[in-house]
């Protein structure tokens, strides 16, 4: 630091930088930022204040999701991966607090065109109603921007930022329906928890930040190094290990892992399909991002000289290792334990939060596989990455797709129990065909876009085993992760029993569900992509092996 | 999507797999109305129709004049029609296609039974518009994995198949349907699961650029159109090229380095040894073998009749088409090693199959266990022929085997077919199916008793019929492994004979019918008859000329097991690789240059 720098040189250079440099990378997150702000406006004026706040909301996230989409195809158009740099033109924008690069850009794009299909859900299912239409969007949208930070944090605060600032939201989203007792009760159980955890975290990264001396992801991992092959006193190594494991913590609960999962069912059970459905995808989609960044910034060696990156790589074997088990353990134990506490449930956003809570087990298994590869095989992390971000985007239309069912039976059958569905396929076969096709894909059969995504999965896990990165714990991983596709066979295939196999109750008082409806062209439009993309997943894959330059 | 290439064989082998799926799809339009029924069962039987002559026309060439383009040449041994579309770049999977002397007969035999089945439906009266799609979806399942030569492909299409037959047996099943459901679904998952695995594994450790360009272009990997560039680019790709390629994997696995044997992965066991397990599990489970074999009696008999016939017609068949198809040419060591393990719950199955149905008051569920115990021949005739260990070494008796192993599962597939059929006949008349309580039939029903003591004589195995060929080629064929066996193998054909006969005696014979709805008992419709007749003609047939099946499998199969023999006998003759690389890393057994340079290369090249 010079002395000479004056403020005025300072200003300016942070002017050129965010002007010139980091806006231009921040379009879609900027577009978000102005639709909150229009919604929140239009409610001052007089004269748009009749103005529809869904419309708005969607026409300020169709600009988000266009620039998300011409920043992906900036990247270097689908096939021509050989644009880009080797590390996903990685580019760091407001002096350094986040990073784009294909992963940030493959993630927005996932989350805003969530977020368009979520808008027309939520104008087709009723939910929220005219009055609170405002204030919804306004938190789902402040929510989202959160999620699209979580993405593309590149500093140890702004994860902690980021993370409240995607969960604070969605705390007051889950208490969105007065009224309710289940509805507030569920709010206030995810806010208790979610503050819980946040403050661990922030405990985790500030002792973390006092060993290490630096917030800055990419010099996370040279003074690790540093750190760990100064040999330390044993104190530091605990520290580190107490901070990274608090980390993990506030992490594991945007994950909804098991053990940090308890709000998950409650706030599902307790809130409007609608909102289990922003949380279960796109929540979730933003925790992966946000964990991949976290562990990759610990393990991958960045920012540094090529000859140095050898060195580093082996002195961070031990911390790869520990990261490693970590979140192979957590991916092992949340995996059965969702799938095993779903078989008991009766209510179906319930048996859905116990399915969200076993599809991070399958993700965190990928991301595992990943960091076990780091060092060794490059390119098998970079699948492993490319699986994750695959998985993210089949499972936006499998879940939501599940949700928006839940959600539009429920406005006829005025229950979301189970029991309910009891012999749908009598009077509505096509919404019962549409939920098969969601649920076998949440299976992983195939023709499915679910068995892909669970296929590139276990494909990530056998490279590393035959790649000999962790041997045992991807063996292990592997088998763990085949005995809970066939535990939950049983509970999907139970929803579906009752659909099908189940006579029809003679009290009920609802109207068929016919697909030839704005409702039933909703829920085709959802599910018809999970075949399409269960047959033919060249494009998808190849858009996701784009987001997997990260890893290389 | 490219466009129809030139290969004549694209459209038939395309169309017998997705036109019953097509026509799925158009019937579960909503513009096809529900109360149509008439209609929906004509359609289908016609799509099964046109399936089936599209098969017998690829098959008999014949029968429609000179052989053209397209249609399969009888005599010769490799695969023949291969089609290659590229599907998923990123992982090599390929639209890959082909039918040899092995699989071609089991698919006019699925869609020959599909027809059937689908003239057997008619008594289906609960939802008749879903029956006959998730019908048809079926049997894409189970022809898509006849002809596919993809791994990923084969798995998705033997996924496939689960959903409809898990609906088709919950929903117009039996009492017990839900659980025979969820049964059969859970063994064939957990199966499937098992393979998924060992697929992956196969995957990453196979590695093209090992063989040679001869095998690269016989095995399919590269188009002969532009091998040149291909091989180019296989040759100079840094690290491995990993396929899915059933015949390339196969021919990988016959390397004398082959990948799989030398990659040890827990337990001291290798690659090679754990596919075969994981994949032989996946494919017993669907044969199915004692002790996981649970699934089927319950499935057989809370399944419609037309379901059952599919069931054990086709279903049981593709375990034992897996296992001749993958284990035993992608882990040929493994395949010998373990050839007591095939061998034994072969046996095991078959008497175990045919003490219970001895024991069995249901006719169907007698029926059912019946299946059990013939498909202990075909795991028999599959294991034999790989076992060789220190005895004088001889393919030609392992050919036997695979061949009677094969006619096996064809005539079981036409007899079983018809035996469910016939216990479906008397269950649609009298509702119950208490062997105890039948009686006198031949007297009632004269025409329909004629044709079942002809199936059921068939399933028994008396020469002259279908099931006699089968069994006496796997019990010759076992003499030579294990003459324990080959007598275990002998008397169960005796038990057999007890437990059908005595059923035929308890049923069909006696003065009077001791059950209820006497009254039902009317003569056999013409529609039954029409399902019938065909069957029991086919049984005579095979029995009679078996020269009709074996000039499609013998000279497949043959070369198969020639190739694997040669190969054994690399093994013996070499370093003893086996043993070798069960105790130590393969580095320290170094190839001798005999070896590399063995027939077993050639014998994969003429493949």
């Amino acid at each position: 630091m010079q002395p000479a720098m004056n403020i005025g040189t300072l200003l300016s250079g942070l002017f050129t930088d965010t002007v010139g440099v980091s806006l231009p990378r921040f379009r879609p997150e900027l577009c978000i930022v102005l639709t909150i702000i229009l919604l929140l406006l239009c409610r001052m004026l007089p004269l748009v204040r009749r103005l529809d706040s869904g419309l708005v909301a969607f026409g300020g996230v169709c600009f988000a999701a266009w620039y998300a989409y011409v920043d992906f195809l900036g990247l270097g158009g689908l096939p021509g991966e050989a644009v880009l740099g080797s590390a996903g033109g990685r580019q760091e924008i407001f002096g350094g607090l986040l990073v784009f690069d294909s992963f940030t850009a493959f993630l927005r794009l996932v989350l805003t065109g969530f977020l368009l299909l979520f808008i027309l859900l939520t104008k087709l299912s009723g939910i929220p109603d005219r009055e609170d239409g405002a204030d919804f969007y306004s938190l789902v949208l402040g929510s989202s921007l959160g999620m699209c930070l979580m993405a593309s944090a590149n500093h140890l605060l702004m994860v902690f930022m980021a993370v409240e600032m995607a969960s604070v939201p969605s705390y007051v989203l889950a208490g969105m329906l007065k009224g309710r007792p289940a509805s507030s009760e569920a709010a206030l159980k995810y806010a208790v928890y979610g503050a819980g955890a946040a403050g661990v975290m922030l405990y985790g990264i500030s002792l973390i930040a006092g060993i290490l001396g630096t917030l800055q992801l990419p010099e996370v991992s040279a003074e690790l190094a540093r750190v760990m092959s100064a040999g330390g006193t044993s104190g530091s190594t605990m520290v580190l290990c107490l901070g990274g494991l608090m980390l993990t913590v506030g992490l594991a609960f945007k994950l909804s892992a098991v053990p940090f999962h308890f709000w998950c069912p409650d706030v599902f059970e307790g809130a409007a399909a609608e909102v289990g459905a922003f949380l279960s995808v796109a929540s979730k989609a933003a925790a992966i991002a946000l964990l991949i960044r976290v562990a990759f910034a610990f393990t991958m060696p960045t920012g540094m000289a090529e000859s140095a990156v050898a060195a580093t790589a082996n002195a961070l074997a031990d911390a790869r290792h520990f990261v490693v088990y970590t979140i192979g353990l957590l991916a092992a134990v949340t995996c059965t334990f969702g799938n095993l506490a779903a078989y008991g449930q009766t209510n179906m956003k319930r048996l859905l939060a116990y399915s969200t809570i076993a599809h991070a087990g399958y993700l965190m298994m990928a991301v595992a596989a990943a960091i076990a590869m780091l060092a060794t095989t490059p390119a098998g992390a970079r699948d492993a990455v490319t699986a994750v971000a695959f998985y993210l985007a089949t499972y936006l239309f499998m879940n939501l797709g599940a949700f928006g069912i839940v959600a539009l039976l429920r406005n006829r059958l005025r229950s979301e129990e189970i029991a309910a569905y009891a012999g749908l396929i009598r009077t509505s076969p096509g919404v019962v065909v549409a939920m098969a096709v969601v649920l076998v894909s949440l299976i992983g059969l195939p023709p499915l876009a679910g068995f892909v995504a669970k296929f590139l999965v276990f494909s990530s896990l056998v490279d590393a085993m035959m790649a000999g990165a962790e041997r045992s714990l991807m063996l292990a991983l592997l088998v763990i992760g085949g005995v809970n596709t066939v535990i939950s066979l049983f509970y999907y295939l139970r929803v579906l029993k009752v659909m099908t196999f189940d006579p029809l109750p003679e009290d009920r008082v609802s109207e068929p569900f016919p697909l030839v409806s704005f409702s039933g062209a909703m829920v085709t439009g959802l599910v018809v992509p999970v075949v399409i993309l269960g047959v033919f997943w060249s494009g998808l894959y190849a858009a996701a092996r784009l987001a997997g330059v990260i890893a290389s | 999507m490219t466009l129809p290439p030139e290969n004549p064989a694209f459209w038939p082998l395309t169309l017998i797999v997705f036109l019953p799926a097509i026509v799925a799809a158009f019937l579960s339009l909503p513009i096809v109305p529900k109360a149509r029924d008439e209609a929906v069962r004509w359609i289908t039987l016609g799509t099964t129709a046109v399936v089936f002559l599209l098969s017998l026309w690829m098959a008999v060439p014949q029968l429609f004049g000179a052989a053209g383009p397209g249609q399969f040449v009888i005599g010769e041994a490799g695969m023949q029609n291969v089609i290659k579309l590229p599907w998923i770049d990123a992982f090599g999977i390929e639209y890959l296609l082909g039918v040899d002397g092995i699989s071609m007969p089991l698919v006019v035999l699925t869609t020959f039974l599909s027809m059937l089945a689908a003239a057997a439906s008619w008594p289906i009266t609960k939802h008749v518009k879903a029956y006959h799609v998730l019908f048809l979806l079926l049997e894409t399942g189970m022809l898509g994995v006849f002809v596919s030569l993809d791994f990923f492909l084969f798995y998705v299409f033997w996924e496939v198949m689960l959903l409809p037959m898990y609906f088709l047996i919950g929903i117009w099943g039996g009492p017990r349907r839900e659980y025979a459901a969820i049964k059969f679904f859970l063994y064939t998952l957990l199966g499937s699961v098992l393979m998924l695995i060992a697929i992956l594994m196969l995957y990453f450790t196979s590695d093209v650029g090992l063989l040679s360009d001869e095998q690269l272009i016989a095995t399919h990997v590269v188009q002969p159109a532009s091998a040149v560039e291909e091989i180019a680019a296989i040759r100079s790709a840094d690290g491995a090229v990993h396929t899915f390629n059933l015949m390339a994997l196969a021919a990988v696995g016959q390397l004398p380095n082959s990948p799989f044997a030398a990659n040890t992965i827990w337990l001291g066991m290798s690659l090679e040894t754990w596919a075969f397990l994981l994949l032989l599990i996946g494919f017993v489970i669907k044969v199915p073998v004692v002790p996981v074999h649970t699934w089927l009696p319950d499935a057989h008999v809370e399944a419609p009749t037309p379901i059952s016939m599919i069931l054990a017609g086709v279903l049981l068949k593709l375990g034992g088409y897996g296992i001749l198809r993958i284990c035993y040419p992608i882990c040929p060591g493994a395949g010998l090693s373990l050839a007591w393990l095939v061998c034994g719950v072969g046996v095991v199955s078959m008497v175990y199959g045919a003490f219970a149905a001895l024991a069995q008051t249901d006719f169907k569920r007698m029926v059912a266990y019946s299946s059990v115990s013939h498909m202990g021949y075909v795991m028999l005739g599959l294991g034999v022929w790989s076992a060789v260990a220190g005895q004088e070494y001889r393919w030609d008796f392992w050919a036997q085997g695979v061949n009677g192993a094969m006619f096996q599962m064809l005539a079981h597939g036409i007899s079983s077919a018809g035996m469910f059929f016939m216990v479906g006949v008397l269950y649609d008349r009298v509702h119950h199916r208490n062997l105890e309580e039948f009686g006198g039939i031949f007297g009632k029903m004269p025409v329909y008793s004629g044709l079942a003591v002809a199936v059921f004589f068939a399933g028994l195995g008396l020469p002259g019929l279908c099931g006699f060929i089968g069994e006496v080629l796997v019990t010759l064929s076992s003499w030579n492994y294990s003459p324990v066996l080959a007598v275990i193998s002998a008397f169960t054909v005796i038990l057999t004979a007890a437990y059908i006969l005595w059923a035929i005696q308890r049923v069909y014979l006696g003065a009077e019918y001791r059950g209820p709805h006497e009254e039902a008992l009317t003569p056999i419709t013409s529609r039954e008859l029409a399902i019938a007749t065909p069957l029991v003609f086919l049984a005579i047939v095979f029995g009679v000329a078996p020269q009709t099946l074996f000039q499609y499998v013998t000279p497949s199969v043959n070369q198969q097991v020639e190739t694997l023999a040669e190969w054994t006998r690399d093994v013996q003759d070499g370093s003893r690789r086996l043993m070798v690389a069960d105790s130590s890393p393969r580095e320290s057994a170094p190839l001798s240059v005999a070896s590399v340079n063995s027939p077993v290369i050639k014998g994969a090249v003429s493949q």
